[in-house]
């Protein structure tokens, strides 16, 4: 699981970054959404990898914790998920209006000399 | 009902949300009410601060630290989130309301018509400030910058324009990379400590064994060039003189305190986390702040010279002023740190009051004409006409005259002269330098502390030169069809009232050094902050009334 996990960040990340630096702005997005999967995952993952095990424990009993899932990285993620969808739908529209503006999808607004 | 001192430390935050929040149900044609709302919950903001900091500072006289703790869901710390209140916030949040008044009334000329929602993003931005400089979690501390971080996107293109969107894509782009990195570093520190409550973090983080230290370490450095993007050392700091050039006037003046957030995370944190050992100032981390904090003055130096519109002039002097100050929180001395942190509060109010000011005086001029300016004078060229025009006197129209002596007060503070305050801070920065260390005896002054030395006055030169050359080319000998730039009342008096307040910190120099020494040693012993925290009792509920039978 371990493997498989670190190969999928990995993965994500490399495309991520390899997009986020081409030069057109579909791309930069594309990128910036496939970093901040993996780094959501990322997270998830600095929680320790079990199975099989609640992250809510019952009121009043007596608990091991060694029995139960860290329930903050389960939150966090959460919170990093709500804001990057935001940040990144705001890039959206600011993409957008330079695409407008400008009249191309190039990130320094303007196509480089040939 | 019986309010605590500690409620009001969840006020900062919650004044600029309700009143942005509620700003949004106006329709953008009701900007007077909008307006009046907006510098009204700023007046009280301000207010707030000064009280807050009246809190933390006046039980001075039994030299002992004194936090106020709000407990956000009353759980005992270190559950939970909560805010912290010490010196260092508490002056931050002073600093922040400082600048945000000014910046909103001089908004009102003109400003907050170019665009919709100006005030509503306005006050997040300041929420976000005051959250950021409250909180005492680090997730939280992620939530809050992203609050800021959003709000300033919004400010960047307020006015739209094509150099707005463009500065603002490269600006958001970079923005958003920082904080995954931001994050990264969280869960990395997460793993290990299994905290995220600052000041438990500071008690977990030195008994962490040998083997996780490594990843502890990794953890802190990528959290902490998510800081430096943001207080824009170099070489992370490209984006930054553009979007600051391109931001509109007062977004720009109120953005002199968002490098400051990254200054104050890694001044907070470094000496939090790591201060406790004593080889901290030796280690790789203080090393790369000292020596980025060098490199940046000198990129900011050869930017301010190389500069051709006042705009870029301006960003540059931001980077020179974070620069200063990396460069002082990487030495990891008291006295240092107490002097930059007077530093701090100076340049930060004299580079917002010069972003106010280069767009009143830009005005009067087109922007060809500047960069023509400067080219010109560098090739050699000189207006011919001059020579046979007769000398008469020019009457100075009253403007001018009131731009000009607010300009030369800008370039006497950043460029650090006397009599005004910028040189008090860097003489303080200095004589803590080179002053024998308590043992009295005289020590060897590394190389470094003498390229510091070198840098500190030749930046100041270097900006001396470049305001000279720009105030006499607007001032004195401006281009013959420059129109008088149309500047109302309520657009001066912001910019003359932040130099007032420069003026104010020049003459109480002594009281406010002595707050900054308490509060840098506070920062540099921080145990009864880490103790005030965690001691801290969670509030007793009200019983519910027993029924009698």
């Amino acid at each position: 699981m371990e493997l498989v996990l670190s190969l999928g960040i990995g993965i994500l990340v490399g495309s991520g970054v390899w997009l986020l630096l081409r030069p057109r702005t579909y791309q930069v997005i594309i990128g910036l959404g496939l970093v901040s999967y993996a780094v959501n995952l990322f997270i998830f993952s600095m929680g320790r990898l079990v199975t099989d095990k609640p992250p809510v424990t019952q009121a009043g009993a007596q608990i091991d914790p060694t029995t139960f899932a860290d329930p903050i990285p389960q939150a966090l993620v959460l919170t990093a998920i709500v804001i990057g969808f935001a940040t990144t739908a705001l890039f959206l529209v600011v993409l957008l209006a330079s695409r407008g503006l400008t009249g191309t999808d190039h990130v320094d607004g303007k196509e480089p000399d040939r | 009902m019986n309010l605590s001192p500690e409620h009001l430390v969840i006020a900062p935050v919650l004044i600029p949300f309700i009143a942005g929040v509620l700003l949004l149900f106006l329709d953008d044609r009701a900007r007077h009410v909008k307006a009046f709302v907006s510098v009204l919950s700023t007046i009280v903001l301000l207010v707030i601060s000064i009280l807050l900091l009246c809190i933390v500072h006046t039980d001075n006289s039994a030299n002992e630290d004194r936090i106020a703790v709000y407990l956000l869901g009353n759980w005992p710390p270190p559950f939970a989130i909560n805010l912290v209140l010490d010196r260092l916030s508490s002056m931050m949040l002073v600093l922040t309301a400082m600048l945000a008044l000014p910046s909103l009334v001089f908004s009102l000329g003109r400003w907050h018509k170019a665009g919709v929602h100006f005030h509503t993003l306005f006050l997040l931005l300041l929420m976000g400030l005051n959250g950021a400089f409250l909180t005492g979690d680090l997730f939280n501390l992620f939530v809050f910058f992203e609050v800021m971080l959003a709000a300033s996107y919004g400010l960047v293109l307020h006015g739209s324009g094509l150099l707005r969107v463009k500065a603002g894509l490269h600006y958001i782009a970079i923005n958003l990379v920082a904080s995954l990195l931001f994050l990264i570093g969280v869960a990395l520190i997460y793993s290990v400590t299994g905290t995220l409550n600052m000041a438990d973090l500071a008690i977990r983080i030195p008994q962490i064994n040998e083997a996780n230290r490594t990843m502890l370490e990794s953890g802190a450095a990528i959290l902490s060039v998510a800081f430096l993007i943001k207080a824009g050392m170099w070489p992370l700091n490209f984006w930054l003189p553009t979007t600051y050039a391109a931001a509109p006037a007062p977004s720009a003046a109120i953005f002199a305190i968002m490098s400051k957030v990254g200054i104050y995370v890694l001044l907070r944190l470094s000496l939090l986390f790591f201060g406790s050992d004593p080889g901290f100032p030796e280690s790789l981390g203080a090393q790369i702040l000292l020596y980025g904090g060098l490199a940046t003055i000198s990129f900011g130096t050869v930017g301010v010279l190389a500069s051709q519109t006042p705009g870029r002039f301006a960003g540059f002097s931001v980077l020179i002023s974070s620069g200063t100050l990396l460069a002082s929180i990487g030495l990891v001395q008291t006295e240092v740190t107490a002097g930059a942190l007077f530093y701090l509060a100076s340049s930060t109010l004299a580079i917002s009051a010069l972003f106010m000011l280069i767009e009143l005086v830009e005005r009067g001029q087109n922007m060809a004409a500047s960069v023509l300016a400067v080219t010109m004078e560098a090739f050699g060229y000189d207006d011919e006409e001059t020579e046979n025009e007769e000398i008469i006197g020019v009457a100075i129209p009253r403007t001018i005259a009131v731009l000009g002596t607010c300009f030369a007060a800008c370039t006497i503070l950043l460029a650090g002269l006397p009599p005004l305050s910028g040189f008090i801070a860097k003489f303080v920065i200095l004589n803590a330098l080179f002053s024998p260390g308590e043992s009295g005896q005289m020590h060897f002054i590394p190389a470094t502390l003498w390229w510091f030395l070198a840098l500190l006055i030749f930046s100041g030169l270097a900006t001396l030169i470049a305001m000279s050359r720009s105030g006499i080319r607007t001032f004195w000998a401006p281009p013959v069809d420059t129109a008088l730039p149309r500047v109302l009342l309520i657009e001066i008096v912001p910019v003359a009232a932040l130099l007032c307040m420069t003026l104010v910190l020049t003459i109480q120099a002594g009281p406010v050094m002595r707050f900054m020494e308490a509060t840098a040693n506070s920062l540099h012993a921080p145990r009864p902050y880490i103790e005030g925290v965690m001691k801290t009792q969670s509030a007793v509920l009200p019983q519910p009334m027993e029924t009698t039978e």
